[in-house]
């Protein structure tokens, strides 16, 4: 029982470590495509202002 | 310049793939469970090498900040700010997997010792630094600040390192060889060495796709700026 109580927790950190990775590289991604985004609006509001 | 810098990606990923796939192999295939604690010693591979490059980065952030005080570029700025992010992301993975394995190991989440409650305080001082840099719009007082806090944040983790050494900890004493502990097994310290060379492969990847960001977002500032003076 202890054993196998041992291995579970094993998994789970091996498994907390692997998402925070994910989440954090998700939120990379995320905030990627934000800013692509804004640069493309923001770029776009110079040329009308020229 | 694109093309060198997704070169360099690449082949970071690939080498960062290569050594975590040969070291997870050996350390659940090969690696025997440890005498005492089972399998759950197996985490130290995860933990370990997180807290060697978590702070690996904060140190790099520490020499970019100081740079960026001594020349007053904001490149420099940008990189620290990159860097700690990438950084804090490791030192959370520390806490997490700290707390699994003190959950079986001592049968509580947490104490409230030295080595956890210095880990803490640096893990907040680095998001207070990441929410102050959120805080200030100004670039120039941005970028003082977030390079005190970053210096500030150094001080805690030398506290953090010499903590097992200075008082008696719930925290295992050094048992890295390194640290002259010499408390693991042959073969089993080796792993947690590759590991860090693949986490520090995988941070340098997150630093530079994070330093992209902020050179971004100093575009659209300065797009900003333009559009106004119109």
């Amino acid at each position: 029982m202890i054993d196998a109580r041992n291995f579970t927790y094993m998994f789970y950190g091996f498994a907390a470590a692997f998402v925070i990775l994910v989440v954090y590289v998700v939120s990379l991604a995320l905030r990627e495509r934000k800013l692509i985004h804004e640069i493309d609006r923001v770029r776009r509001m110079v040329e009308r202002e020229k | 310049m694109t093309e060198t810098r997704d070169r360099i990606l690449f082949v970071l990923a690939a080498v960062c793939a290569v050594l975590l796939v040969v070291d997870f192999y050996k350390i659940f295939m090969i690696l025997p469970d440890e005498a005492n604690q089972g399998a759950i010693y197996r985490i130290v591979y995860v933990h370990v090498p997180s807290i060697f490059t978590g702070f690996t980065g904060f140190f790099v952030a520490l020499a970019a900040s100081g740079l960026y005080l001594a020349t007053g570029k904001l490149k420099y700025d940008a990189f620290a700010a990159a860097v700690t992010e990438v950084s804090l992301a490791f030192a959370t993975i520390v806490l997490a997997t700290g707390m699994i394995w003190g959950r079986i190991i001592w049968g509580i989440w947490w104490a409230w010792d030295a080595r956890l409650t210095t880990m803490l305080v640096c893990w907040l001082i680095y998001a207070g630094y990441l929410m102050l840099r959120r805080a200030i719009d100004e670039p120039t007082q941005r970028a003082k600040l977030s390079a005190v806090v970053s210096i500030f944040g150094c001080v805690d983790i030398l506290i953090v390192w010499k903590s097992i050494e200075w008082w008696r900890t719930q925290h295992p004493a050094p048992v890295l060889s390194i640290r002259e502990g010499g408390g693991m097994g042959r073969g089993m310290e080796g792993p947690i060495y590759w590991n860090w060379l693949a986490f520090m492969c995988l941070a340098a990847i997150l630093v530079m796709v994070r330093t992209r960001q902020e050179q971004r977002s100093r575009e659209i500032d300065s797009l900003r700026r333009m559009a106004h003076s119109y």
